[in-house]
């Protein structure tokens, strides 16, 4: 780790001032900065610690609810207010890490971690165009079981590591920012980028920008919903395919359904195609894996990831059956 | 920073861990250095009741906190109740593993009691129980290379089952 220095912001206008000069990482739980600057992945030269930032998970006016960015991950999952109105979010949490890491990491840490492809941590040994932008991939041809099917580009096929963020997705939560030139909010959708021809660039955030709060709009009351995780052990390891599904039902007939996944794409991957091919179609198998079809049609696997195709395929699925069970034509 | 009861000044290089700051500046060697990557669980130490790791966190963010390392567990040269199950079920070979395990544990039962969900929780609207697939679900943040867990499992049990949690 090279040499740093910290600070602690008091509130939210000293924290972005504290990092205005572009020089400064806002610090959360350090679950994964703290890890990425000892590999020397990262080198920040100033820490600024948001963890005394707003933590407050409060009802919106709107029925909704807004968590500050430096409410814990523990602290989500066990809120009343979550696991009664968004099972999936509460789910998805404890779906992630292990508890210890749960109890440290934030909110807004838990958007921006880093993918963990083994390349990009290799600092040694790999060539990677995330860590280094124009220095090539070693993923591509490597060792890619865990890597992306969907999104990915020729530079990188890294995967978002994130398991909140896809039931952030699916529950079209929004996030709220501030920088020095003040505040706004942007869908989580569209906060993650795809990498193209620059993978180091993940977000659509700017030095200096701040996540103050996620919120998360009125419960769907009708809605029934879920998480689920495919990995290669039965906790504490990362996702090779993820589903997060909100579905709605009328008589055996699909009114809407809101789904994301996770564990294949550089992003939290909202499946919008798989969304549409299942309005108004009655609540079957097949009207569920032709869903997960269209949203696969463009999947583009590695030489070591094939599997996630139709591990994707079943799995979305699989939880939209467990979803509606008794309640299929 | 308040370390088992005693004030100790936080480092002034930011870049020291809580884990090297308990072992190389306190040598308190109890919390142990398995991966020092947040994988392994061997470092879990309680900040203000609460099971973290010591390895990805930076000692300076836990200024005026309350630490408690498996040093801090035992009471006037008595083991902590965990430390003697451990040793009554052979909840461990090498050892390496058990501070972070023991400490570990004795988070676990408070999330438990909270009613804090984990990812076997079939029913989210009530507390989950104090049961085998709970336990290790809650436990799967601590590794044990010798494969010491149903000996763990037995240990932790047997502490705290009977109080229905």
């Amino acid at each position: 780790m090279i040499e740093l220095t910290y600070s602690r912001a008091a509130d939210v206008d000293d924290a972005v001032r504290r990092a205005a000069d572009g020089q400064g990482r806002y610090l959360g739980g350090g679950t994964n900065l703290v890890d990425l600057m000892r590999e020397t992945v990262e080198t920040p030269s100033a820490l600024v610690d948001v963890t005394g930032l707003s933590r407050e998970i409060a009802p919106t006016a709107g029925g909704g609810l807004m968590i500050g960015a430096a409410a814990r991950n523990t602290a989500v999952a066990e809120h009343e207010a979550v696991r009664s109105g968004y099972p999936m979010l509460a789910r998805a949490i404890v779906a992630g890490a292990s508890a210890q890491i749960r109890n440290m990491a934030t909110v807004g840490g838990n958007l921006l971690q880093r993918t963990r492809c083994t390349y990009f941590y290799d600092t040694d040994g790999s060539r990677c165009n995330k860590r280094e932008p124009g220095s090539g991939c070693d993923a591509i041809e490597g060792f890619n079981r865990s890597h992306a099917i969907l999104g990915a580009s020729p530079a990188c096929v890294a995967t978002h590591p994130s398991d909140m963020c896809v039931a952030l997705a699916a529950l079209d939560a929004v996030v709220h920012l501030r920088s020095a030139s003040g505040e706004r909010t942007i869908d989580l959708c569209d906060l993650h980028t795809l990498p193209e021809d620059r993978p180091d660039i993940e977000t659509v955030l700017k030095a200096g920008d701040l996540i103050t709060a996620v919120e998360l709009p009125a419960p769907h009351a009708a809605e029934r919903s879920t998480y689920r995780k495919v990995r290669d052990r039965a906790s504490y390891a990362f996702a090779l395919v993820s589903v997060a599904a909100a579905i709605e039902l009328d008589g055996g007939t699909v009114v809407g359904a809101r789904l994301a996944l996770g564990g294949v794409a550089p992003k939290p991957w909202r499946a919008r195609r798989a969304e549409e091919a299942l309005r108004g179609q009655p609540a079957t198998e097949s009207t569920f894996l032709k869903a997960a079809d269209a949203e696969l049609a463009d999947a583009r696997p590695l030489a070591g990831n094939a599997f996630k195709v139709e591990l994707a395929r079943r799995t979305l699925a699989a939880v939209l059956q467990q979803l509606t069970e008794g309640d299929r034509p | 920073m308040i370390i088992n009861g005693r004030e100790a000044p936080v480092p002034t290089d930011a870049r020291v861990s809580l884990l090297d700051f308990l072992r190389e500046h306190l040598e308190l060697y109890g919390t142990k250095k398995g991966c020092n990557q947040g994988a392994c669980g061997a470092c879990t130490v309680l900040v203000d009741g609460e099971r973290v790791l010591s390895c990805l966190a930076l000692a300076v963010q836990y200024e005026g906190r309350e630490v408690t390392t498996i040093e801090g567990l035992a009471t006037d040269g008595a083991l902590h109740p965990l430390q003697q199950a451990f040793i009554d079920h052979d909840g461990f070979q090498c050892g390496y593993c058990t501070p972070g395990q023991i400490c570990s544990a004795v988070g676990m039962v408070q999330e438990l009691r909270r009613g804090v969900p984990s990812y076997v929780t079939e029913d989210l609207a009530t507390a989950a129980g104090f049961d085998h697939d709970e336990l290790r679900e809650r436990m799967s943040g601590n590794l044990c290379r010798c494969g010491a867990y149903n000996g763990i499992v037995d240990a932790i049990t047997d502490v705290y089952a009977e109080q229905g949690t």
